[in-house]
C-alpha cells in the first residue's frame, strides 16, 4: 500500500473508451509486422501477423482502459476507479470499460448477436452455394475460408453466448451478491472478443485460411497467413473462457448470500458452475496446442510435422482434449436453463433437483474420457477404441437424468405455456435427436461411415443450434424483460418459435441422410444425385434466418420502441432474480438478502418467500 | 425410500402413455427394420457397420417414441386450463423412478457398447482391434488374422494433394491410380500421406482411414460382391479436397483381376526405376520450412 502522502495526483490523462483503443491498435498492428519483419525468417510474413495482432489486442485493451488500474499502482499515482456503479448511469456506459456486470452482460449480449448474423450470413452463403452441385456460385477457393470463417465464428459465439450475456448479468443477482468476485477479470473476458472477431475477420484480407475449425496441420502449416487469425482469435477465445471460467467459479463458491446453500441454488447457476470448471481446465490446452501451432509456422519447429519428427497426431490429441469439453461447454448452461425455466412454467418444484445436479457433474466428468472418438478412424491406438466408444455412450446416461428431471417437472404440471415454455420443449425434442445421433457416431462399426460425413455436421447442429440455441431463445424471452426493461412480443414469439422449430428440423434433418449417402463435409463439389436434398435443405435455411430476423426484429422493437415497462415479475417466477426491480439497482440489492427457501418451492403449503431482501442488520459486503 | 407404488392420479395417464407407447414403438422398430441400411453389401464390413445402423435405429426408436411422447402428452394434458396462476402438486423426485431410468439407459447403453465391441473383435472386422495400428519402419505387415488358403492381398493406399495411387507389394510393389481387388479375398490396407491429413474413404466397401504422413495406418476389408466403388477424401485437405474422388474402384473377380495387374505390372516396368521402392511411408519432399 502506498502511503497517502507520496501519492501523486498526476493521472493518465488519455480518454479511455473503444475509438482510442482502435486508434492505438492500428499503429501497434503495423509496429507488430514491422518488428515481425525485421526479425521473423524471411520466406513469411506469419510473424509479423501474428505479432500485428497481438500488438493490435494488447494495445486495444490500454486503450479501452485495462492498464489504468496496474499502471496507477505501479507508479503510485491516484487510483481512479473505473466506474462507479452509483454514478455513469447514462447510455455512455455500454460502450466504455464498465465493470459493472449488468452492464457487462448487455454489452456481451449485443455483441454476440452482432457476430451471429454475421455467422448466420455465413451459413447462408455456404448453403446458396450448394444449390448447385457444382461449385460454380462458390469456387472452392471461396468455399473453404468461407465454413472456416463460418465454423469458427460460431465456435466463438457459441462458447460465450449463454455464459457471457446471461451469465455474467444473471448469476450475482441469482446468488444475491452485488458483482463478480473480480469485475476486471469480467470486463476483461468480454473485451477480448470484439478483437477475437474482428481479427478472425481480417483473415478474408489474406485470403481466410482453408482447415474449417479443427484446424489439422501440417494443413494448418501450409496455410496462409489468413490461417495466424484462427492462432491469435482462438487464443483470445481461450482467454476468455479461463477468465470467465475462474470469475464464475470464484464469484459462485465465494459470493453467495447467507442461506444460499448448495442445494438452494437455482439450477442455471449450476450449469455455469459445471460449465466454468470445463472452460478453466480445457482452455489452456488449446492455448497450448495454438502455441505450438504459432511456432511450426512462425520459427520453424516442428510439432506437428512427421517428416521432422513431430506428429499431427499431437495436434488431434490437444485439440481435441479441448474440442470435446468443449461442446459440453456449449450445453451445460443449455441444460441449466431448460431446468431452471421449466419449474417456473410447469408451476412446480423441480423434480429431482440433487439428481440434477448429478447429471450435470457427471456430463462434466465424463467429457474428460471421450476425446479420442473424433479420432476413431485415424489410426491412434486401436486397441483403445472400445474404451473411446465405451465412455462416449456413458455420457447418454447423464443426459438422460437431465431429460428425466424435465419430463417429471412436467408430469401432472400446471404448464403455463409462454414463449420460453415453447422454445424449452423445443429443447427436449432437438436435443434427443442430437444425442441419439451421437449415439451413431460413438459407435465405432458405423462411426467408420458416418465419421467426417454430413451425419456428423447434422448431429452437431442438432446439439448446437437445436440445443444450445433453442436454450439461448427460451433465455432470451425469459429474462430479457429483467435486462432490457421490456417483454418481448409473445406473438411475434410464438410465431418466431414455430419458424424456426420448423425450418430448424427441415434444414438439418435431410442432413443426417445426405451423410448416410456419402456426402462429406466441407466439399463445394458433390453427387448430384444430391441436389434436390440439397436444394431443398437450401430453401429451409433460408426460412431459419429469416426466423431469426423476426427474433432479431422483436428485440429490436421491443428493445427500443416498446415505452411499456416490463413488470419486475412478469413471470410470477419465486427465484430470486425476479424479486428486485426492474431495472436492476447499480447494487442490485439495497442490503444483502437472505435466502430462507429454495427458488422452485411452488405448490409446498406455507412456502416462504425465497429470500428476505429486507437483509441483515448491518449487514455490508458484497459492495 | 418404501416400495414401488403408483399413485392414484398417475394410472390414467400412465396406462394411456404406455399403450400408445407400445403401439407406436412396434410400428417403429417394424418400419426401420425395413431399411436398406447404407453401406449396404459390397463387403463384409460394410454389411456389418450396416446391420449395426439397423440395430441401433431399432433401439432407438423406442426411446424416441417415449421421450417425444412425453414431452407432447405433458403439452397437451398437463397444460393450465384455468385463468389465474395455479401451482401443480408439490412433487420433489421419486428415487425408485430415477433409479429405474438411470438403470435402464445403463442397460441401453452396456447393452450397446458390447455389440459394439463384439463387432470391432469378430474376425470379419478385425481391422479395428487386434490389427497393428501402425508399423513403423520395416514394412512389416503384420496381422494376426490370415489363414494359410485365405491369405490377404496387401495394398498401400498412398494419399497426397489431391489424388490416391496405390500400391501392390505383393506384385513388386506396382502402383496404380484405380484400385482394383479380387472378390471374396480379404485385403489388408496400408494407408499413408506423402503431404497433410487426407482420409481414405471407399463408401461401398465400408473403409474409412486417415491418411497421416508417416504413419501406416492398417484397416482390413473383405469385398464380397463384384462392381464398382467410389473413393474418395473424407478429410478436409485444402483447395481441391471436394475434387479427390475417383469413381473407378472395381471389386473384380480372381481372373480379371490376375489380368488386370498383370497388365499394370508391365505398364510400371517402364518407370519403375522412377519410383522409389515400397515403403510403409514415404516423404517425398522434406518438409522443412525456411532452411
Amino acid at each position: 500500500m502506498v502511503s497517502p502522502a507520496r501519492v501523486s495526483e498526476r493521472r493518465l490523462s488519455i480518454p479511455n473508451n473503444p475509438i482510442t483503443g482502435i486508434l492505438l491498435a492500428i499503429p501497434g498492428y503495423f509496429v507488430g509486422v514491422w518488428l515481425g519483419t525485421l526479425f521473423g525468417l524471411a520466406d513469411d510474413q506469419n510473424t509479423g501477423v501474428i505479432l500485428g495482432y497481438v500488438f493490435a489486442t494488447v494495445l486495444f485493451l490500454a486503450g479501452v482502459g485495462f492498464l489504468n488500474y496496474p499502471l496507477e499502482r505501479l507508479f503510485g499515482w491516484r487510483v481512479t476507479p473505473i466506474s462507479d456503479p452509483d454514478e455513469n448511469r447514462g447510455i455512455g456506459r455500454f460502450f466504455r470499460l464498465s465493470l459493472d456486470h449488468k452492464v457487462i452482460g448487455i454489452q456481451y449480449l449485443v455483441t454476440i448477436l452482432v457476430m451471429l448474423l454475421f455467422g448466420g450470413i455465413g451459413a447462408m452463403l455456404i448453403r446458396t452455394s450448394l444449390l448447385v452441385p457444382d461449385a460454380s456460385i462458390t469456387p472452392a477457393g471461396n468455399y473453404l475460408p468461407l465454413i472456416g470463417l463460418h465454423s469458427v465464428m460460431m465456435i466463438f459465439i457459441t462458447s460465450a453466448v449463454i455464459v457471457g450475456p446471461f451469465g455474467n448479468y444473471l448469476v450475482p443477482l441469482m446468488i444475491g451478491a452485488r458483482r463478480m468476485a473480480f469485475p476486471r477479470l469480467e470486463a476483461l473476458s468480454f473485451w477480448v472478443v470484439p478483437p477475437a472477431a474482428v481479427i478472425l475477420a481480417a483473415s478474408i484480407l489474406w485470403g481466410g485460411f482453408q482447415t474449417g475449425w479443427t484446424g489439422y496441420p501440417p494443413l494448418s502449416e501450409q496455410a496462409g497467413q489468413g490461417m495466424d487469425s484462427y492462432i491469435v482469435g482462438f487464443g483470445l477465445i481461450a482467454v476468455a473462457l479461463v477468465t470467465s471460467g475462474v470469475n464464475m467459479l470464484a464469484t459462485i463458491i465465494g459470493l453467495r448470500a447467507p442461506g444460499m446453500t448448495w442445494t438452494r441454488l437455482p439450477m442455471f447457476v449450476w450449469g455455469i458452475f459445471t460449465t466454468s470448471i470445463l472452460g478453466l481446465l480445457a482452455a489452456p490446452v488449446l492455448a497450448a496446442a495454438l502455441m505450438m501451432l504459432a511456432l511450426d509456422r512462425t520459427v520453424n519447429t516442428s510439432f506437428f510435422l512427421a517428416s521432422n519428427g513431430g506428429s499431427n497426431y499431437l495436434w488431434e490429441n490437444l485439440f481435441w482434449f479441448f474440442g470435446h469439453p468443449e461442446v459440453y461447454i456449449f450445453i451445460l448452461p443449455a441444460f441449466g436453463i431448460i431446468m431452471e425455466i421449466v419449474p417456473h412454467f410447469a408451476r412446480k418444484p423441480l423434480w429431482g433437483y440433487r439428481t440434477g445436479v448429478v447429471g450435470l457433474f457427471g456430463v462434466a466428468l465424463l467429457s474428460w474420457f471421450v476425446w479420442q472418438h473424433h479420432l476413431f478412424v485415424s489410426g491412434i491406438a486401436p486397441v483403445l477404441r472400445p474404451f473411446y466408444m465405451l465412455s462416449t455412450e456413458l455420457i447418454s446416461i447423464p443426459t438422460g437424468i437431465i431429460f428425466l428431471v424435465t419430463l417429471g417437472t412436467l408430469w401432472r404440471a400446471r404448464v403455463w405455456f409462454t414463449v420460453p415454455m415453447l422454445f424449452c420443449l423445443g429443447f427436449l425434442f432437438n436435443f434427443l435427436i442430437g444425442g441419439i445421433s451421437g449415439v451413431y457416431l460413438s459407435d465405432v462399426p458405423t462411426d467408420v461411415t458416418l465419421h467426417g460425413s454430413y451425419f456428423s455436421m447434422a448431429h452437431f447442429h442438432y446439439t448446437i443450434m437445436g440445443g444450445e440455441i433453442f436454450a439461448l431463445m427460451a433465455a432470451a424471452y425469459y429474462w430479457l424483460p429483467k435486462m432490457t426493461g421490456k417483454m418481448l412480443s409473445p406473438t411475434i414469439g410464438r410465431i418466431h418459435f414455430w419458424a424456426m422449430f420448423i425450418a430448424f428440423n427441415s434444414t438439418f434433418f435431410p442432413l443426417f441422410l445426405a451423410g448416410l449417402l456419402n456426402m462429406p463435409r466441407r466439399v463445394a463439389t458433390y453427387d448430384p444425385a444430391l441436389v434436390g436434398l440439397n436444394r431443398w435443405v437450401t430453401i429451409s435455411a433460408y426460412f431459419l434466418f429469416a426466423s431469426m430476423v423476426l427474433f432479431a426484429g422483436n428485440l429490436i422493437y421491443s428493445w427500443f420502441f416498446v415505452s411499456k415497462p416490463a413488470l419486475a415479475n412478469p413471470w410470477h417466477a419465486r427465484s430470486l432474480e425476479w424479486q428486485v426491480p426492474t431495472p436492476v439497482p447499480a447494487r442490485n440489492f439495497d442490503r444483502v438478502p437472505v435466502i430462507v427457501a429454495g427458488p422452485y418451492d411452488y405448490g409446498i403449503p406455507n412456502a416462504r418467500p425465497v429470500a428476505d431482501l429486507g437483509g441483515m442488520v448491518g449487514a455490508t459486503g458484497g459492495g | 425410500m418404501g416400495a414401488f407404488r403408483i399413485e392414484e392420479a398417475d394410472r390414467p395417464h400412465i396406462l394411456r402413455l404406455l399403450i400408445v407407447w407400445v403401439i407406436l414403438s412396434a410400428i417403429g422398430i417394424v418400419g426401420v427394420l425395413q431399411i436398406n441400411y447404407p453401406p449396404y453389401d459390397q463387403s463384409i464390413q460394410g454389411q456389418d457397420q450396416a446391420s449395426t445402423l439397423k440395430l441401433l435405429t431399432a433401439l432407438a426408436t423406442p426411446v424416441f417414441i417415449a421421450v417425444v411422447m412425453m414431452v407432447v402428452y405433458s403439452a397437451i394434458y398437463f397444460r393450465r386450463t384455468t385463468k389465474e396462476l395455479v401451482d401443480g402438486p408439490p412433487m420433489l423426485g421419486n428415487t425408485p423412478v430415477q433409479i429405474a431410468w438411470v438403470a435402464i439407459s445403463a442397460i441401453l447403453v452396456l447393452f450397446l457398447a458390447v455389440v459394439g465391441i463384439a463387432t470391432l473383435s469378430s474376425e470379419n472386422v478385425a481391422q479395428l482391434v487386434g490389427a497393428p495400428g501402425r508399423t513403423i519402419g520395416g514394412g512389416q505387415t503384420g496381422s494376426g488374422t490370415t489363414g494359410e488358403e485365405n491369405k490377404e492381398i496387401h495394398v498401400q493406399v498412398i494419399a497426397q494433394q489431391w489424388y490416391f495411387t496405390y500400391r501392390y507389394p505383393d506384385y513388386g510393389g506396382v502402383e496404380t491410380t484405380h484400385l482394383y481387388l479380387p472378390v471374396n479375398h480379404p485385403v489388408e490396407l496400408h494407408v499413408t500421406s506423402l503431404d497433410i491429413i487426407h482420409s481414405f474413404w471407399a463408401y461401398q466397401l465400408g473403409v474409412k482411414a486417415d491418411a497421416n504422413p508417416g504413419v501406416d495406418n492398417i484397416f482390413h476389408v473383405t469385398p464380397q460382391k463384384t462392381g464398382s466403388f467410389q473413393v474418395r477424401c473424407s478429410e478436409l485437405c485444402g483447395l481441391w479436397h471436394g475434387h479427390m474422388v475417383d469413381s473407378e474402384g472395381q471389386v473384380v473377380n480372381q481372373s480379371d483381376f490376375d489380368t488386370w495387374i498383370a497388365q499394370q505390372q508391365k505398364d510400371f516396368e517402364t518407370i519403375a526405376s522412377a519410383v522409389p521402392s515400397y515403403a510403409p511411408y514415404y516423404f517425398p519432399l522434406p518438409l522443412v520450412k525456411g532452411s
